[in-house]
């Protein structure tokens, strides 16, 4: 990168708003588009799919189980007769939902007492400890005391589905927020101590706008690492919570529960097992594209590139 | 070094000679594997079945029962009863006389003081002795002589089998025990991993919830056997994982309790390593109705007598239905394969006592349980779901977590919803449902909700105390910490009398009349819905011989008999 | 930094000791109970019983401080005992003992180590040892083809769960091919060439998908550290300097960029005493984890506790360290 190259680009942003430029920077980043790409493809195809193929998902034809792919099954049905590919289509929904929004609350849970953690002194034993405790907590009776005290209140407050999404999210949140936060800290410590921060506060910037102009923007790359990690976590312990009976009904599908239930099946029926996995996989890896380009594309000394 | 290779030969050749000629030991080394692994070889400190079959291999029973249901003399002459004296006229004493000559792995004699230190042990106080159900109504056990044991019972015992008889209640040794007894049970951890036995082996080593290594026991009765040198008894992993090992890789000989999806089973078995194998006892799952009104608005009343009757299972014509809509033979087909039955009984068997009353439902028929429902003013809404005075039929039906519970509720949802039954579906993780946890809402005591699936069974063949389970005083409550196992709330004082007549009876044909008609009065009540007839499924290696599944005893019961090809 | 330290340690006791009564306030509210696994055969009053033979009639507080006294206490004396080989008091005194086993849960963890130090250990110094480079190169060379494949591979490796790619593994490499055991065995003893070779054999496919999962997560936070670091204006001052590309990238910015890192790797240490629960349960490994999880299913309190409590003194402790190592990698960060 020469001088002469940043100032031609320096040229081309003159009137421009900052976010125009980061759009811009987006869209050179040819992994991040397609990765945008195949995200809106697949939410768009979860949601209007169910429409377009009008097989339920949980309509038994048990004359039909355990079908290739065919015509009629396009991803073969399972050992009920369950049509897969209606059930992938319905899974992607709830998985979708459940992983980016657990995923959210959970960052924001994380880097929020990461930020907190390693810019005040005061916070970081209290906030640190905090997350000792949580990292300690055994996840499976923490669970189960979780649905004893809360599920039936959600379900009643909120009917059977939206009161166990909501509670599946809130869980996955509390309990996946401990490593970010770490990371986050570390980094933030260290950047706390750099140059640009000193250089910052000895003209006297309050501490709410050192941590969201100078902070936060430089701990974007590992949050974006624990968002793309964040998403497929979700979706996996979306699955184990339906075993403990804390998440949605056996006959709701989701992509965590079709590639559990399809493992055994791995040998006698491979078609089930490919694409609820592939899904998991594919989604995970365009969350990771958008992740590097947005990263990119926020970092003002690679923008300019 | 030739000179020492002959003699190497010929000392081989003699350390093989008395196994060649005596048959012990012969057949080398037994793999068994058990998904669930075994966590304490003292059955009646035990955690379930795994380590009931565990010490089956090591501990033996006055008498068993063989692979038909028949008793079996296995440390004594014979089976006591009243015809050869060893049953008291009015019932109430049994006397066993135990076989001369068998011998404890540490070489010491068995002796009639043994059986009363058992007795004695599981009916300590503070002990938590889970046999202890077999020793009810038990006054004394006292020895005779040192080969002759007398039990004496509080009143009289038509049938006094229960002490002693079947894999949940073997001898264990005085000599090992005698510190062990009431509160110290717990922290005797060398004695409960390492118990000294009659049986065919004895342990090496013991790897608590992971493996145990054993030998031939060397003092066993009959020099010819075991046949086996060593066995190796591996825990963990899942059904699916331990049928692998037997039918596909062949790493292992013998693998338990393979309730996996039938089509996975069979295809694994057409490896050609190995034979999957189903036995028929009494275990049948079923559904359990609920009598009484789960509705969470009756706050503590809720599924109790006091918070009244359920607003519409409590009319036959619904329950009637409900059974009708559902196909048994496809649901036995799809979740259990060659391991399971149709049955509309919830006394599947010993054949004396299956009754044949109920078996309209053996058939599916949705136009005739569509019509039941018209007929008794059960009328579909705007939304398909019939109702009747504001009432709809919806159901919230709740299992424990298991892939087989999780398939037959999607299938019965399905076919009651063709009868305009609207089904919600509900699992529990099993150590919650099962628990029996005060305080969680979710356990199969409390029932709150309309439908409950799960199996049971009885030990042995003799159903008289799990009859009583359906007596009015057995409906769990607040009032006794919904400790009970009427779990539909079933209250008849018709049946309470004659289940009161069964306890009373003597001979063998009466008390399979009465349990015949105890059944029945269950099925036409409708207290429950009986679905499969579930047997055990297990799998062995082709070159093993002498396997005969038992699902009245230990699945261990002969191993002394198992050999290889 | 040592004063800090010192400090640290010492609030450590009490944070813990708050840690494990939370614990046990936890494990006794949850539903599951001891008798749930108990065959259906066995009467309510019995269970009952049992349950009272277990101490559970007794109120919570008494339960905890039996665990305090014997776990605190008993099980240091004991561990004394045993290594001095000497005798202090009467030497009967009540060991922490899990309910299903009735056996000294100390003892059951000190059984179970080795298969999971090597299995799960293993995997993750094997994961170390791939991630580092990979990260490395992948930020150095972005969007190369090895980054873009490194990516691939491990968004695929995170993505899918171990209980899916173990059973996938045991289907193709066992079953299949025949090359490995489906099933691990854990009185095996290293001691000659032959069982050496056994012993890698039957940790082979634990170890590999276990490795794959870690590195995963682990290469892709070297790489996004990296990538934010080789555009700092250090890096642009080091190869104005004349360094050398090597030096630059090894020395300079490996250094700086080790910090995230450093805090995964501290926040997974006290996971591989904790166990991989589900491919332990897959590869039938029997380790620490599948210790756990049957404990947890089985409600067995002492266990569960005894072997939590232990999981936090690590977590807090390794969480120490990272921070220790923070002040080490980057001087200028202080915490005085």
């Amino acid at each position: 990168m020469t001088d002469a190259t940043l100032a031609q680009a320096g040229r081309n942003r003159a009137g421009r708003s900052q976010w125009a430029d980061v759009w811009d920077q987006f869209k050179t980043h040819r992994g991040a588009l397609l990765g945008m790409g195949f995200f809106i493809f697949v939410s768009l195809l979860v949601i209007f799919g169910p429409w377009l193929w009008d097989i339920p998902p949980n309509y038994i034809d048990i004359r039909a189980k355990n079908q290739g792919p065919s015509l009629a099954h396009p991803m073969g049905t399972d050992q009920l007769g369950r049509d897969t590919f209606a059930q992938v289509l319905a899974g992607g929904r709830v998985s979708l939902l459940v992983g980016v929004t657990a995923m959210a609350l959970s960052l924001v849970l994380g880097t929020l007492v990461g930020v907190l953690a390693g810019y005040f002194k005061r916070l970081d034993g209290p906030l640190m400890r905090l997350t000792d405790l949580f990292l300690a907590l055994p996840l499976l009776p923490l669970l189960l005391v979780i649905i004893m005290l809360f599920r039936d209140t959600l379900r009643a407050a909120f009917g059977p589905e939206t009161g166990i999404f909501i509670l599946i999210v809130f869980v996955i949140g509390i309990t996946s927020w401990m490593q970010t936060a770490r990371i986050v800290r570390g980094d933030v410590l260290s950047l706390k101590e750099q140059e640009f921060v000193l250089a910052a506060r000895s003209i006297g910037t309050p501490s709410h706008r050192m941590i969201l102009r100078h902070i936060l923007p430089n701990v974007l790359s590992p949050i974006m690492v624990s968002a793309t990690l964040g998403i497929a976590n979700a979706i996996i312990t979306e699955s184990a919570l339906s075993f403990l009976g804390l998440g949605f009904p056996s006959d709701f599908p989701t992509w965590g529960r079709l590639l559990f239930d399809s493992t055994n099946f791995m040998t006698l029926n491979p078609e089930r097992v490919i694409w609820p996995g592939l899904a998991i996989s594919l989604t995970v890896l365009s969350v990771n594209y958008i992740g590097d380009g947005l990263r990119d594309a926020l970092d003002p000394r690679i923008r300019g590139r | 070094m030739k000179y020492r290779s002959i003699l190497m030969a010929a000392a081989l050749a003699m350390a093989a000679a008395p196994a060649a000629q005596a048959g012990r030991g012969d057949a080398g080394n037994l793999n068994i594997i058990y998904w669930q692994a075994a966590s304490i070889l003292n059955p009646y400190l035990s955690g379930g079945t795994k380590d009931i079959d565990a010490s089956a291999l090591i501990l033996e029973p006055l008498a068993r029962y063989d692979e038909n249901g028949n008793m079996v003399p296995w440390l004594v002459e014979e089976i006591p009863t009243v015809a050869n004296g060893g049953v008291s006229e009015d019932l109430t004493t049994i006397t066993w006389k135990i076989k001369p000559g068998i011998k404890w792995s540490d070489g010491t004699e068995l002796t009639a003081d043994d059986v009363v230190f058992t007795a004695n042990y599981c009916m300590a106080p503070d002990g938590g002795c889970q046999g202890l159900a077999a020793f009810a109504d038990v006054a004394k056990v006292e020895a005779l002589d040192p080969l002759t044991v007398k039990i004496t019972f509080d009143k009289p015992k038509p049938f006094p089998y229960g002490p002693f008889v079947g894999a949940t209640t073997p001898i264990i040794q005085r000599a090992q025990f005698e510190n062990c007894v009431g509160a110290r049970a717990p922290e005797c951890t060398e004695q409960n991993f390492n118990p000294i036995g009659t049986g065919p082996f004895r342990v090496v080593e013991f790897r608590a919830n992971d493996v145990i290594t054993m030998e031939a026991n060397p003092n066993f009765r009959d020099p010819d056997k075991p046949h086996f040198a060593t066995l190796t008894f591996k825990g963990g992993g899942d059904a699916a994982a331990a049928a692998r090992a037997v039918l596909e890789t062949g790493e292992f000989d013998y693998a338990w309790n393979l309730q996996i999806d039938p089509a996975i089973l069979s295809q694994m078995a057409q490896g050609g390593k190995g034979t999957v194998i189903s036995a028929f006892g009494t275990a049948v799952e079923r559904l359990m109705v609920n009598l009484t009104n789960p509705d969470p608005a009756l706050g503590e009343k809720r599924s109790t007598l006091e918070g009244g009757p359920h607003p519409f299972l409590t009319d036959p014509a619904v329950r009637r239905a409900l059974s009708l809509a559902i196909d048994r033979n496809l649901l036995a087909e799809v979740g259990y394969g060659a391991a399971g039955q149709a049955t509309c009984n919830v006394v599947p068997a010993p054949a004396i006592y299956v009754s044949t009353a109920n078996d309209e439902c053996l058939v599916q028929d949705i136009a005739k349980a569509n019509a039941i429902l018209d007929e008794a003013g059960w009328m579909p809404g705007p939304d398909g779901i019939r109702q009747k005075d504001g009432v709809r039929l919806s159901i919230l039906y709740q299992t424990s977590t298991n892939a087989v519970r999780q398939d037959t509720q999607a299938l019965i949802k399905q076919w009651w919803s063709e009868i305009g039954v609207e089904t919600e579906l509900k699992n529990i993780d099993a150590a919650v449902f099962f628990g029996g946890d005060q305080s969680s809402p979710d356990t199969f005591q409390k029932f709150y909700a309309d439908i409950e699936m799960y199996t049971n069974l009885f030990d042995g063949t003799d159903p008289e105390t799990y009859m009583k389970s359906w007596t009015c005083e057995e409906i769990p409550s607040p009032a006794n910490n919904w400790l009970g196992s009427n779990m539909p709330r079933y209250c008849n004082p018709e049946y309470d009398a004659l289940w009161a007549k069964l306890a009373a009876t003597g001979p063998l044909e009466e008390r399979a009349e009465i349990v015949k008609q105890l059944n029945d009065m269950l099925m036409q009540d409708g207290a429950m819905i009986p679905l499969i007839h579930r047997g055990r499924v297990s799998a062995h290696a082709n070159s093993l011989t002498g396997i005969k599944l038992n699902t009245w005893d230990s699945e261990m019961w002969n191993v002394a008999d198992w050999d290889r090809q | 930094m040592l004063n800090y330290t010192i400090r640290r340690l010492m609030f450590t006791v009490p944070v813990l000791l708050f840690i494990s009564f939370i614990i046990f306030l936890l494990l006794d509210l949850a539903p599951n109970d001891p008798t749930g696994n108990l065959p259906m055969t066995i009467p309510p009053e019995v269970r009952q019983q049992i349950r009272e033979s277990l101490g559970l009639d007794q109120p919570i507080w008494v339960r905890y401080l039996l665990w305090c006294k014997q776990f605190f206490i008993n099980e240091p004396l004991n561990i004394i005992e045993q290594w001095f080989g000497i005798q202090i008091g009467d030497g009967d005194r009540l060991r922490v003992r899990s309910w299903a086993t009735r056996s000294p849960v100390v003892d059951l963890i000190v059984e179970r180590m080795p298969q999971t130090l090597w299995v799960v250990g293993m995997s993750y110094v094997v994961g170390i040892i791939i991630a580092i480079p990979i990260g490395v190169i992948s930020a150095y060379r972005q969007y190369s083809w090895f980054d873009q494949a490194g990516t691939f591979i491990s968004m695929v490796g995170f993505s899918v769960p171990t209980f899916f790619t173990g059973v996938l593994m045991i289907v193709v490499f066992s079953v299949w091919l025949g090359w490995f055991p489906s099933i691990y065995d854990t009185t095996l003893v290293v001691e000659d060439w032959s069982s050496f070779v056994q012993q890698v054999r039957q940790m082979a496919m634990p170890v590999f998908v276990l490795a794959l999962f870690n590195a995963a997560q682990i290469s892709r936070f070297m790489r996004a550290s990296m990538l934010d670091n080789l555009n700092q204006d250090y890096v642009r001052t080091a190869r104005a300097k004349g360094l050398k590309e090597k030096t630059v990238l090894l020395v300079h910015v490996l250094r700086n960029s080790l910090i995230p890192v450093v805090t995964v790797i501290a926040l997974n240490v006290p996971q591989v005493f904790g166990g991989a629960i589900i491919t332990e349960q897959v590869f039938k490994v029997n380790g620490l984890g599948q210790l756990l999880i049957i404990g947890i299913q089985g409600a067995d309190i002492p266990l569960v506790q005894t072997l939590t409590f232990i999981f936090a003194v690590l977590i807090v402790l390794f969480n120490l360290i990272a921070d220790i190592l923070y002040g080490i990698l980057d001087p200028r960060i202080r915490y005085d």
